[in-house]
């Protein structure tokens, strides 16, 4: 009963936040395409001679970290060695080389350190993998420790599963305001 | 003469420091209320030295006195009063006294606020927390005197790091020291309460308002720290995933952990040790941020102050903080056991669950942080770990925090039926999926993260009106008013935060999508066009400031006919430093930042000019915002004083019998 | 006591080792990968005789140093009488590349200047700096526009290259070159490479 009284209203205001972002989102993605070189007197040139080709080198060099820098991205910092290395990126691209290749060419020079994206290695293995372990680790650890509490629970009040279900059904008017109660509310 | 009346006074902060480290631990341990009584006096006292120490330095930035090293290497006569001021604290030794002082001043919040406590206990907090300032005076006289004289004395100063010359930094590090050292309270809550081996649900309602102050200025200062970075550093990023970033990061997600563990254990007494550990670890990475930040063993573009002798020090503080907790932890929590009951499908439960999806994301950002140290030290070559690695780590944990955040006050506490549960937000789970896609699509950025991230954000938005529609219709009936009045502060808190994280997920995602960019070269009256809107040259002005040349752009902002805005970015030259710094100009907006920085001149004598378009960027903000009103919402429930009046009849009625 | 609460404390030892050991460290200084590869080859101009191109295979059979320098370097001054040193002891042939001579003087708007003139301009700066504070290099090349420091994978300059007999990299070193970390690293680096060779 309860769950039918939600779906009414939640589907209203589903109608109404989908017209809503429909009527007011377009407007954002047109305003965010590519910008259009305009032509004519009085427009400023852009910096690149072709943004396309300005916007990959800038994806790619984000990617990619100054080395002289503390912590920075080439396409973050103005030092000059990031400047020599952003063109040196834009040079390539231009010639038609992929980025795969781009990365290549500054791996062989400046180490894996020039990648802030690490490559998957046996030294980077748990790095990688750390995060899965931890995860699977950790919900394995609770899903156990829950179920052991669980068992502990029953047999410290030496009740059968059937006794506790039956128990809860009747202290059912209770559970909404088990909130309140807490085990030092006994003392 | 002032310095040395500073310097002195630490000395004797420190003195007051071992007072409150031991005199109150003795009493507790022998039941001696006389010497039980000696911390509050003596915390409160410790804070009267540090601030005055602290208003001495703050006096010789003021005055320009150059005969203070410090003042030379992080101040000069033209700088700015405020960036005096701010400037204290722009470097390693003041940063490290401002640490110790915020420390003192959340001990006097204790000592103040702690008058319902049993006196044991408050005797055995303000002893943990005494040793640990004792660790941090010492840090500060022993390798980092920021009272140093400097002789002869330079005729003018350095100046401060222009980067932290800006109106974000006065705020930034005082509430993000705030919240950091803020976690000491829980961390010395939960040692207090192993050593007294009583820890217990009280433990845990005590514990709870000070984790949620804490909270709240780390979130705070988070995200002032991110807004500055967002225009300080010209091109409008505003997270990097750098090490220092994760420092402050790290511990805000184990505070977030803890905030909810805290909660289990309040209701159920269950889960201590697992609380115990979070108050413990996120005290520890606060204490490991400072020490990553200070040492420079990582580098970072934000470490300002590094020196490796000095890392040696706080390393050893670090070992023997953290290691001694973790001892007294492995002494005592194996005998904290038991609990009240829950079922497998309970509030609780799906705490818990979030509990270890925000240890495991808090774990991985440490992981990523210490890698490339890890390899370092063993030989094994040098890697950098950036943001790809992190937001691909990332969003995949924190896509089921969100949905179980959503998901998880609908079920009830200690038991609820899983079917029903569904059913009750299945309707609304399909609808931000769908949400989601159609949003992706009428932008026409189709792509995983867009995707995932609209639709989260959908579900979050989604969920937290059928969440507040139920509450109030729950109490079938009644009035409104009375059913809007029976709803809790801390309900409303836990309401505002979670959506203020969708509100936060919707800006990152539209911004990450939608963000265009364009530099041009610029002469007087050319224009650019970027997203629908014009931006024509108007030429550039000297504006030299009091310790800077600068020069400054006037952009005019047309969309149409209309006019939006006159933007006016800077190039500046800090003369002390010599170091160029561009301050951008944005028209903030409710659903798009325009946002532009000027560059270089170039031969022809146009001028460089970035101009950038950033929909929903301030949503991340508010985002922040909402979380932090919500704990503040939280923190301030009438549960709390109310508890905390009835403890305190109930502690000063055991005292008589 | 049981093990499983001990975890924690062994995992933050473990990590609190590592932190120590990070203080020992380095972290601006970046291992080449070149190491134990073939130079990268190039060719570029003498600063004595800009019309002769230098070339790596000049040097085939000598085990060698290449010092990257530019007039404007800081530290490049700092080790430079070291280098002279050196080559009044006659201990190994030293071939300097003048990296970015002009336009990576940040006091130089280069911007736009023609490349005859920029290397005219690089040729009298560092023949200039070479006068003042004595020539210890079999000969200098000018990397004009730090292409071959790239090669090199050069971040920061003065870093100094040894190359053995054969055109392989065997050692770099980072930064500036003092008397202890010549005695200590670079010349039995050099002794171990002649051995080899």
């Amino acid at each position: 009963m309860r769950a039918e009284m939600f779906v009414k209203p939640v589907r209203r205001l589903a109608v109404a936040v989908a017209v809503l972002l429909a009527a007011a989102l377009p407007a954002v993605a047109q305003q965010a395409a590519m910008p259009q070189q305009s032509a004519g007197p009085g427009a400023a040139p852009t910096v690149a001679a072709d943004p396309q080709l300005e916007a990959d080198v800038m994806e790619l060099s984000h990617k990619l970290r100054c080395l002289v820098c503390q912590n920075q991205s080439i396409a973050e910092s103005n030092a000059p060695l990031a400047l020599d290395l952003r063109d040196q990126v834009r040079e390539q691209l231009a010639a038609g080389r992929s980025k795969n290749d781009v990365i290549d060419y500054l791996v062989a020079r400046y180490g894996d350190f020039v990648l802030y994206d690490p490559p998957f290695k046996a030294t980077t293995l748990l790095l990688w993998g750390g995060p899965v372990l931890l995860l699977v680790g950790g919900a394995g650890w609770l899903a156990w420790r829950l179920r052991r509490r669980q068992g502990e629970l029953a047999a410290m009040h030496g009740l059968s599963e059937a006794e506790r279900r039956r128990a809860r059904e009747l202290l059912a008017g209770d559970a909404k305001q088990s909130s309140s109660e807490s085990p030092e509310s006994r003392s | 003469m002032i310095p040395e009346l500073g310097h002195f006074a630490l000395v004797l902060a420190l003195v007051l420091a071992l007072v409150q480290a031991i005199v109150p631990m003795i009493g507790a341990s022998r039941n001696r209320l006389a010497l039980m009584a000696v911390g509050r006096p003596a915390a409160q006292g410790q804070f009267f030295f540090i601030l005055f120490s602290y208003a001495c330095l703050t006096w010789a930035f003021i005055q320009s006195d150059f005969s203070v090293q410090l003042a030379a290497a992080n101040s000069h006569s033209a700088t700015p009063l405020m960036y005096k001021i701010t400037g204290v604290w722009g470097n390693h030794e003041g940063s490290l006294l401002l640490w110790a002082m915020s420390l003192s001043l959340w001990t006097v919040a204790v000592t103040v606020f702690s008058r319902n406590l049993p006196d044991a206990f408050v005797a055995r907090v303000l002893g943990v927390l005494g040793w640990v300032s004792t660790g941090f005076l010492s840090f500060l006289l022993v390798t980092s005197n920021p009272f140093e004289r400097l002789l002869p004395a330079v005729p003018d100063g350095r100046d401060l790091n222009p980067l932290l010359q800006d109106p974000g930094m006065i705020i930034h590090p005082p509430l993000l020291y705030m919240g950091y050292v803020g976690f000491s309270v829980a961390f010395a809550f939960a040692i207090a309460a192993l050593l007294s081996g009583r820890l217990d649900a009280a433990w845990a309602r005590w514990s709870r308002p000070w984790t949620t102050v804490a909270w709240v200025f780390l979130t705070a200062g988070i995200a002032i720290g991110s807004g500055w970075a967002y225009y300080e550093l010209g091109w409008g990023g505003w997270w990097f995933w750098d090490p220092v970033e994760n420092a402050s990061f790290m511990p805000w997600l184990l505070g977030t952990a803890l905030m909810h563990s805290l909660a289990v254990t309040e209701k159920r007494g269950a889960f201590r040790s697992w609380t115990v550990l979070l108050a413990i670890s996120a005290f520890s990475l606060s204490l490991l941020g400072t020490f990553i930040v200070r040492s420079g063993v990582i580098t970072s573009v934000h470490a300002f102050a590094t020196d490796p002798k000095r890392g040696l020090f706080i390393l050893a503080l670090l070992v023997i903080v953290i290691g001694v907790s973790l001892l007294l932890y492995a002494w005592r929590a194996p005998k904290l056991g038991g609990g009240g009951s829950f079922s497998l499908v309970s509030r609780e439960t799906s705490l818990l669950g979030n509990n270890v999806l925000l240890s495991v994301a808090s774990a991985s950002v440490l992981l990523g942080t210490m890698y490339p140290l890890f390899l370092d030290a063993l030989g094994m070559g040098k890697i950098s770990v950036g943001p790809p690695y992190f937001e691909s780590v990332f969003i995949p944990l924190m896509t089921p925090v969100v949905v179980l955040m959503m998901f998880g006050p609908f079920l009830r506490w200690k038991d609820d039926d899983l079917a029903k549960a569904v059913r009750k937000v299945a309707p609304a789970f399909v609808a931000s999926v769908l949400i989601g896609l159609g949003t992706a699509y009428a932008v026409d950025h189709v792509s995983w993260r867009t995707v995932l991230g609209l639709s989260l954000a959908a579900w979050v938005v989604l969920a937290s009106i059928l969440l507040l529609v139920g509450r109030i219709t729950e109490r079938a009936g009644a009035a409104m008013g009375a059913r809007l009045r029976s709803i809790t502060a801390a309900w409303w808190g836990m309401w505002l935060a979670h959506l203020g994280v969708g509100v936060f997920i919707i800006g990152v995602t539209l911004v990450g999508s939608l963000e265009a960019h364009v530099d041009v070269k610029m002469q007087n009256g050319q224009h650019a066009e970027l997203a629908g809107y014009t931006f024509t040259f108007r030429g550039v002005r000297d504006a030299d400031g009091p310790n800077y040349d600068a020069a400054r752009a006037t952009i005019d902002v047309t969309r149409g006919e209309r006019a939006i805005a006159t933007l006016t970015p800077e190039k500046r030259l800090y003369l002390a430093q010599g170091m160029p710094m561009t301050e951008a100009s944005i028209d903030i907006g409710p659903f798009r930042d325009v946002y532009v920085s000027l560059g270089e001149q170039i031969e022809d004598g146009s001028w460089i000019v970035s101009i950038y378009y950033k929909p929903f960027i301030s949503w991340i903000w508010l985002g922040c915002i909402m979380m932090g009103l919500g704990g503040v919402f939280a923190a301030a429930d009438r549960r709390y004083r109310r508890l905390a009046a009835r403890e305190a009849t109930v502690a000063a009625n055991q005292r008589v019998a | 006591m049981k093990a499983k609460f001990l975890v924690p404390l062994l995992l933050f030892f473990a990590l609190a080792g590592f932190l120590a050991f990070g203080l020992t460290l380095n972290p601006r200084e970046v291992p080449s990968p070149l190491i134990d590869k073939p130079a990268p080859a190039f060719s570029l101009a003498r600063l004595d005789d800009p019309a002769r191109p230098f070339a790596l295979e000049e040097m085939k059979g000598q085990v060698w140093l290449l010092n990257v320098w530019a007039s404007w370097c800081v530290a490049c001054r700092q080790e430079h009488p070291v280098l002279v040193r050196m080559a009044q002891q006659k201990l190994v042939p030293v071939v300097g590349l003048n990296y970015k001579e002009v336009r990576g003087d940040g006091a130089i708007n280069a911007r736009g200047m023609a490349l005859e003139a920029e290397t005219a301009l690089a040729i009298e700066r560092a023949q200039r700096w070479l006068d003042d504070h004595g020539d210890p290099y079999v000969l200098s090349v000018l990397d004009i526009d730090g292409r071959v420091g790239i090669d090199f994978g050069v971040y920061g300059v003065p870093e100094t290259f040894l190359i053995d007999g054969e055109g392989r990299i065997r050692y770099k070193h980072i930064g500036p070159i003092t008397p202890e970390s010549l005695q200590q690293v670079i010349m039995p680096k050099i002794e171990e490479v002649r051995r080899a060779g």
